[in-house]
């Protein structure tokens, strides 16, 4: 057996658009890689950026977060306080030395559980190219580095 | 609070769902492990069953809740939108607060979309122990109850709004009906006849029309705009402003006399057209209501010179007046229905088609206002000149629907249009008619019949997307006419056909102010322009504002019977709600820490619905619950955490993430 890299990834939805996506892929029987967990929000605007980090200091490989299409959001234009977030936390997570690609943002609406079910599948790929994180193994309880941490080649 | 001195008891239930999810997750496994694995963060019992959601299902979970004293509940199985309605209930049956329970979704997330038994088994386990996580931090929540007041604002005096406010009127309540036009009645009123029954528009509408201005319980706000709406479902203030009509409505008598006398006449674009020709002072037609008529200030020589003022010297009751202003009016709302319709697509846009270049290309509603009795050519069917009936006429489908370059949609109601238009022509002038479309589209009650019956009449229908209409002839039979360039699809090859008169069937468009509105409301709006229903079939006349329903083309294109359809429905809705004489809203809400609260107001222009309230005495946020919709963008926002929001806190989620990873750190470790 081929000792294939299995990343966990920890997946952001909004209750009106990516979540029922993906029940809507559920119900279709739409497959998809298992290594997506999913966690609901009421809207991409909840999203903090603390859980992104958290779920990458806990042990999470990438984060993908969903929203509503721009000009959709069910609470106005939430999801574009989403979109000024992630592209600041992309510019965070490179100063920190982690591979900003670790985390995507991806919009889908209510319809499209096929689209959902594409981008996971692409992003499991592309988290697996880059390889395990291990952030979790790193720190010690306190959230201080157990060791020097190895910084990822991030393109300046 | 308990939480650090008690320990919580939460019941973890696998449901098999039949085979949907025992087939591809080991169910048995997933309840040993939850029990075992999940026992030190608080798991005391864990079962599984067939189907969790029979009353059977239900009263296990009930019965641990009652004889083992649980206070948290945790469900594997289905989406929560399918059944977490049914399993608070059941937790509340049992004297749990509702919202101490959480749905795990196993079967959606895992068992339907995964394969490998082995690894969805243990995709269910960090599913269930998420859930489990975070189920412990949820705190017992109280819903919302809100009193509704019991009068109702309309917004467009359309067919939908008419509908709507006759519906809620005559079932003995109160209802503002606000327009910004003279006259209600809409796009309607402009219409000849209606497909495919050909009644005249006016006979079907303007009783209605009147019931809506006689009826008690109607105050007709016309030439009157809404400005701001505050406040929240049930509790509304709105404001509207009146323009001045330069006519004192309490002394007016609707004679006319004003009208007559008039010395100024300009063009109609609104009601006519363009086509025809208006007094200064006017009412839009002759049905119009209310009666009374509207002083066109900027083109009236009095405002203008200061001189004239024949419309106050003939009034009988003295009712003209010249110093009226502008009113701001308030009123108490419990709900509101948005009926505010659509606009034309203007087909100067699609220059090959020539409009407003070529003389006898006329749009759609021109060419209704011509086929009008009472419009500007008494109803006869004449080109630009006004007197010459044509001998062929092309009429054009799709004009800005359908396309990439204008809209992508499809206008929905051209095609019937289209057809009654040819049939119009066929009866009253005998042309040739040729109809040229991309795909006919004719599914409603007796519109194929008509369909049929246009072809029996003998109208022509080539199918293929018209490239252009020009006026420059190839040879003498092209000589003076519009000739019409277009792929026949059917035959293969490409077409001159050389007419008198063009139509263009133009589609519709969102309120060219449709954004402003939904600002102005609060209700989502999609790109296109269109108001956003809460959900697109199953709720199509609510948003996602509570309080605020749509009806009508203001949603998107559609005939007279989905328009007036919608008008009842959204009149049912609101009915329903004042007869509730209070709501229940979830209690997903944010809240601000007062003590927390910095004031550094960074929550305060987040907000769309205006939620947020800055206390500047005491330099603190405050949120108002009901006008809060919980979409949390402010709690993520906040820098010293000092919002809240409950149902999905920043303890919730992330007890939630170290749930789902449970596994990565048991491994690692």
């Amino acid at each position: 057996m081929s000792e294939q890299f299995e990343p966990v990834i920890i997946g952001f939805t909004c209750n009106w658009c990516s979540y029922r996506a993906a029940d809507l892929a559920g119900t279709a029987r739409m497959k998809y890689a298992p290594n997506v967990r999913l966690i609901r929000l009421m809207c991409s605007g909840r999203l903090d950026p603390t859980f992104v980090m958290k779920a990458l200091a806990t042990g999470a490989d990438g984060v993908l977060i969903t929203g509503c299409h721009p000009g959709e959001c069910h609470y106005v234009e939430q999801n574009y306080k989403a979109l000024r977030r992630y592209l600041l936390l992309r510019r965070v997570l490179k100063g920190m030395g982690i591979a900003p690609e670790r985390v995507k943002l991806v919009w889908a609406s209510a319809a499209e559980g096929t689209k959902l079910t594409n981008e996971i599948n692409t992003f499991v790929e592309e988290i697996r190219a880059l390889g395990p994180l291990g952030w979790n193994k790193k720190l010690a309880g306190n959230g201080h580095a157990v060791e020097e941490l190895a910084v990822e080649e991030v393109a300046a | 609070m308990s939480a650090e001195t008690k320990k919580p008891k939460v019941g973890v239930y696998v449901c098999h769902c039949g085979t949907n999810i025992s087939h591809t997750v080991d169910v048995e496994q997933v309840r040993d492990w939850a029990e075992k694995t999940l026992g030190a963060e608080g798991v005391v019992i864990s079962r599984d069953y067939k189907f969790m959601c029979s009353s059977l299902g239900q009263e296990l979970i009930e019965k641990d809740i009652k004889e083992m004293g649980l206070d948290r509940v945790v469900v594997a199985a289905c989406s929560p939108h399918l059944h977490e309605m049914t399993f608070r209930g059941a937790s509340k049956r049992a004297g749990l607060n509702p919202y101490l329970t959480e749905l795990a979704s196993i079967r959606e997330q895992v068992s339907w979309v995964h394969t490998d038994k082995e690894v969805a088994t243990e995709k269910a386990k960090a599913v269930v122990a998420g859930a489990v996580e975070r189920v412990v931090q949820n705190e017992p929540l109280e819903d919302i109850r809100v009193p509704i007041h019991p009068d109702t604002l309309v917004v467009g005096g359309g067919i939908a709004g008419i509908q709507a406010a006759l519906e809620i009127a005559n079932a003995g309540f109160k209802v503002y009906l606000v327009e910004r036009e003279p006259s209600i009645g809409g796009h309607m009123a402009q219409f000849d006849k209606t497909f495919p029954t050909l009644d005249c528009a006016a006979c079907i509408l303007t009783p209605r029309m009147f019931e809506a201005g006689m009826h008690p319980n109607i105050e007709l706000l016309t030439w009157s705009e809404v400005t701001n709406v505050a406040g929240y479902v049930g509790n509304f203030t709105v404001t509207i402003k009146k323009k001045p009509r330069y006519v004192i409505e309490e002394l007016c008598t609707g004679c006319g006399i004003c009208v007559e006398k008039c010395p100024k006449k300009v063009v109609d674009d609104v009601y006519e057209a363009g086509l025809g020709y208006r007094k200064v002072v006017y009412t839009p037609f002759a049905q119009a209501v209310p009666k009374y008529p509207v002083i066109d200030a900027p083109n009236c020589t009095y405002f203008q010179k200061g001189t004239c003022k024949a419309c106050e010297k003939f009034c009988p009751t003295n009712a003209i007046d010249f110093n009226q202003k502008e009113e701001f009016i308030n009123v108490e709302v419990g709900n509101i229905i948005l009926a505010t319709g659509y606009d034309l697509f203007d087909a100067r846009r699609v220059s090959n088609y020539g409009y407003g270049r070529l003389a006898n290309v006329f749009t759609s509603i021109e060419f209704e206002r011509m086929c009008n009795a009472a419009g500007p050519t008494s109803g006869n069917i004449v080109l630009r000149d006004g007197k010459t009936q044509p001998k062929s006429v092309g009429i054009i489908h799709c004009v800005g629907s359908r396309d990439k370059n204008y809209n992508n949609y499809c206008s929905s109601i051209c095609c019937m249009q289209s057809l009654k238009f040819a049939h119009l022509v066929k009866e009253r002038t005998g042309a040739t008619v040729y109809d040229f479309y991309i795909d006919m589209r004719t599914p409603m009650k007796a519109y194929d019949e008509f369909y049929q019956r246009v072809m029996d009449e003998g109208t022509l229908f080539v199918r293929g997307k018209v490239a252009q209409v020009t006026n420059a002839a190839r040879n003498e039979h092209e000589e003076g006419k519009l000739i019409i360039q277009v792929e026949d699809t059917l035959a293969g090859k490409q077409r001159r056909i050389p007419v008198d008169m063009v139509v263009l069937s133009t589609g519709m468009e969102p309120r060219h102010d449709a954004k402003e509105t939904s600002h102005l409301f609060g209700i989502g709006c999609s790109s296109d322009g269109w108001f956003t229903e809460k959900h697109p079939k199953l709720d199509p006349i609510s948003t996602m504002t509570e309080g605020i329903m749509i009806a009508g083309t203001a949603t998107g294109p559609k005939d007279i019977p989905a328009s007036v359809a919608q008008g009842a429905a959204a009149a049912a809705r609101v009915l329903d709600k004042i007869l509730q004489k209070e709501v229940v809203l979830e209690p997903i809400k944010a809240s601000v820490n007062q003590e927390q609260c910095s004031g550094c107001r960074i929550c305060n222009g987040l907000c769309p619905y205006n939620a947020i309230l800055f206390h500047e005495d005491r330099m603190v946020s405050e949120i108002n619950p009901a006008l809060c919709q919980g979409c949390g963008t402010c709690v993520a926002a906040c820098p010293a955490g000092a919002i809240n929001g409950t149902g999905f806190s920043n303890a919730q989620i992330l007890a939630q993430i170290d749930g789902l990873l449970m596994d990565v750190n048991l491994a690692g470790a």
